[in-house]
């Protein structure tokens, strides 16, 4: 930085409402203190483990295989597929973790960086936009998981894997829409830190994660599909597995679901990220 | 003109009765469903709601600020210095008005800001550059001398954690201290780390300021103000408009002096500690503090949680604003190590005969060893010394010793 003379002052003006046009201008100047803070978390994270980065394979594996054997196993689901269970499971598995991680740490974050929040200047959105960045390093090592199962299992994906970016995308937009829903509610109501953990684990048992959504009756498909996160984990075994198209209607709703949150978190973030240094 | 404020007002709400400290969402959603029945009903909902008392942090602040100028704001604790500070960083948004600040601005409200404690002394001056807006290269350019400063070459690769609370200061302010924006603000950080390094803190500050740097600082400490060249004087969130930095300082003395007695009484502090009372009173009954006397001072704290390192003792100033006396209870006293939960008094006698003539403030200063001062400066009280056998010509308000000399021809 220094003192350049050759360049324009910068001016800042102060006012009571927030000019947007500047907001992407300085998220752009900040871009480092992205890096900074998903450098940290990883670091502080890995640091007093024992067996370090390893732990990234660990959970999804071990609730792999505690999701075959409670779904496959004992409930007789895998009597109905076709494909190797632990890959059904784990193609449900992948987004679920990225989509629970993200919105467990928004919460936890808004908790975590409350000094940071009071004493220094920086467009907010860097804090939820870092932790997703760590959570997807996270979904990236599963799913070099995932391919060495898949490669144990001796299964090839066929062309319509290409289309998987596209699913990625969509569930790295819907969860990161609805972490910036919670991250700015947090700081007005402390209940969230409790609300969302308790609704994550409930989501578990209505969402296709040890199952596939074929097990669920014909008439009830549609409201089914409400929930986003089924039209995003069918699309994982859609593009991977090879899965049959189940019903069209879901990944329409999940789509529009997924806009929608998107860009209505972006905004309300936007609305409230102001005035989170006096209320936090 | 390099800041430009004008008519800066903030305001907040206070919350009564037995308001949560946050908002949760129960109260929200109940208010909302009970303030809906009683609307059915055509009854008033007004009086469900916790009653909020609106409290303006600043009233109207405005002022120009050229570049190059070192600008002290002072004011009494409350008086919105930390608020109008905030509004200037762009953490808080001003409820009315507008400022325009032109250059590259840093501030500085708290020492070690996103300091990690389980990151190293090494790491954690690059996270904490990061969040001060210094970049990668820069902090590298700057890295050999902020250890330097900080002298940690030893610890650099140790978690912070485990850094004394002296290294932990020394390191964040080093960070600090080597940023180099056009414009600073800085909150009273200076409050912090022994007496050598304050010294070492104010000296920076003084090299920045001969760069042409413009800085806006926090301060009770007036010996630090020698290198400022205006003064902002903040009383209850109005700006008191002064001519220059001595009328500004003076203005402050003063109002010092008439809102204060020999007694205070109150509850501040933090989690740990409450500071209850604090009166000094003449020892004997005369009823007066003159030369040749003793005081009695009197702190009354409660230690709510168990506390390590605390630092018990007295600074008197002025009525200049001048530190003359600084006291802290040594382990003469049997001070303990950890002090447990309960109410505590501490008295202390001190000769009245060291003062001239004039008024004087003493603040108890308690503290963490090393780490920070809990006591805010309005925890102070104020005594008249009285001289019956003042000669004319002697100085007031300066400490006036009893000498003993002797003259003798040696040659």
């Amino acid at each position: 930085m220094g003192i350049r003379s050759t360049t324009p002052r910068e001016k800042i003006v102060i006012e009571t409402a927030a000019s947007s046009a500047r907001y992407w201008h300085e998220l752009k100047e900040f871009r480092e203190l992205i890096y900074f803070l998903s450098w940290r978390d990883i670091l502080v994270r890995y640091k007093q483990t024992v067996i370090g980065i390893l732990w990234a394979v660990m959970r999804p594996l071990l609730l792999m295989i505690v999701l075959t054997v409670v779904f496959g196993g004992l409930a007789k689901l895998s009597k109905q597929e076709t494909m190797p269970y632990p890959l059904l499971v784990l193609t449900g598995l992948l987004p679920w973790q990225f989509f629970a991680t993200t919105l467990a740490d928004s919460v936890e974050n808004v908790v975590k960086n409350q000094s940071l929040i009071s004493k220094l200047y920086f467009p907010r959105l860097i804090i939820p936009m870092s932790a997703s960045i760590v959570t997807f390093l996270d979904f990236v090592i599963s799913l070099g998981l995932l391919s060495l199962a898949m490669l144990y299992y001796q299964f090839i994906p066929g062309v319509r894997c290409l289309l998987l970016p596209f699913f990625i995308l969509q569930l790295f937009l819907f969860s990161f829409g609805l972490s910036l829903w919670i991250s700015a509610l947090t700081v007005k109501y402390r209940d969230f830190r409790y609300l969302v953990p308790f609704a994550v684990q409930f989501g578990l048992y209505i969402t296709p994660v040890g199952f596939s959504s074929s097990i669920v009756p014909e008439k009830w498909r549609l409201i089914y599909g409400l929930n986003p996160m089924v039209g995003i984990i069918d699309g994982f075994r859609w593009s991977i597995l090879d899965a049959p198209l189940l019903y069209w209607p879901t990944f329409c709703i999940s789509l529009l679901i997924t806009v929608v949150v998107f860009f209505t978190g972006l905004s309300f973030f936007r609305n409230s990220e102001r005035n989170f240094a006096d209320i936090i | 003109m390099t800041i430009h404020v004008e008519n800066i007002s903030k305001r907040f709400y206070i919350h009564h009765e037995h308001a949560p400290l946050y908002n949760t969402l129960r109260e929200t959603l109940t208010n909302g469903v009970r303030s809906f029945f009683f609307k059915m009903r055509g009854k008033s909902p007004i009086h469900l709601h916790p009653p909020l008392e609106e409290f303006w942090a600043l009233k109207n602040i405005s002022f120009d600020v050229d570049p190059g100028d070192r600008v002290a704001i002072i004011g009494r604790n409350g008086a919105g210095k930390s608020t109008l500070l905030k509004i200037l960083s762009r953490i808080s948004p001003p409820t009315t008005g507008r400022a325009v600040i032109e250059g590259k601005v840093a501030s500085l409200l708290e020492v070690g800001t996103g300091f990690h404690p389980e990151l190293t002394g090494r790491e954690n001056i690059f996270l904490n550059g990061a969040f001060l807006g210094m970049s990668k290269q820069e902090i590298k350019k700057k890295f050999d001398e902020i250890v330097e400063f900080a002298d940690i070459e030893m610890f650099l690769d140790t978690p912070v954690k485990r850094y004394s609370s002296g290294m932990y200061v020394r390191l964040a302010f080093g960070v600090a201290a080597h940023l180099e924006p056009e414009i600073l603000f800085i909150d009273e950080v200076l409050a912090v780390g022994d007496a050598r390094f304050q010294k070492k803190c104010i000296g920076k500050m003084e090299e920045v300021s001969r760069h042409g740097r413009t800085i806006l600082f926090i301060t009770h400490n007036m010996g630090a103000l020698s290198f400022c060249n205006k003064g902002i004087l903040l009383e209850k969130g109005q700006h008191i408009p002064t001519q220059s930095l001595q009328e500004c300082i003076q203005k402050y003395n003063e109002e010092i002096l008439t809102n204060s007695q020999q007694r205070w009484q109150g509850d501040v502090g933090n989690e740990h500690l409450r500071i209850h009372s604090l009166s000094i009173s003449p020892h004997e009954k005369t009823g007066i503090f003159c030369r040749g006397g003793q005081a009695k001072i009197e702190a009354v704290f409660k230690i709510e949680r168990p506390i390590r390192d605390l630092v018990l003792g007295y600074l008197i100033f002025n009525k200049n604003g001048v530190n003359l006396v600084q006291y802290k209870a040594s382990h003469e006293e049997q001070i303990p190590m950890i002090f447990d939960p309960g109410t505590y008094k501490m008295e202390s006698l001190i000769d009245v005969s060291i003062f001239s003539e004039g008024f004087f403030r003493l603040e108890l200063d308690m503290g963490i060893y090393d780490q920070k001062r809990i006591t805010p400066p309005d925890v102070h009280v104020m005594f008249e010394v009285i001289n019956n056998k003042k000669k004319f010509g002697e100085p007031e308000n300066i400490i006036f010793p009893e000498w003993h000399s002797s003259i003798q021809k040696i040659h």
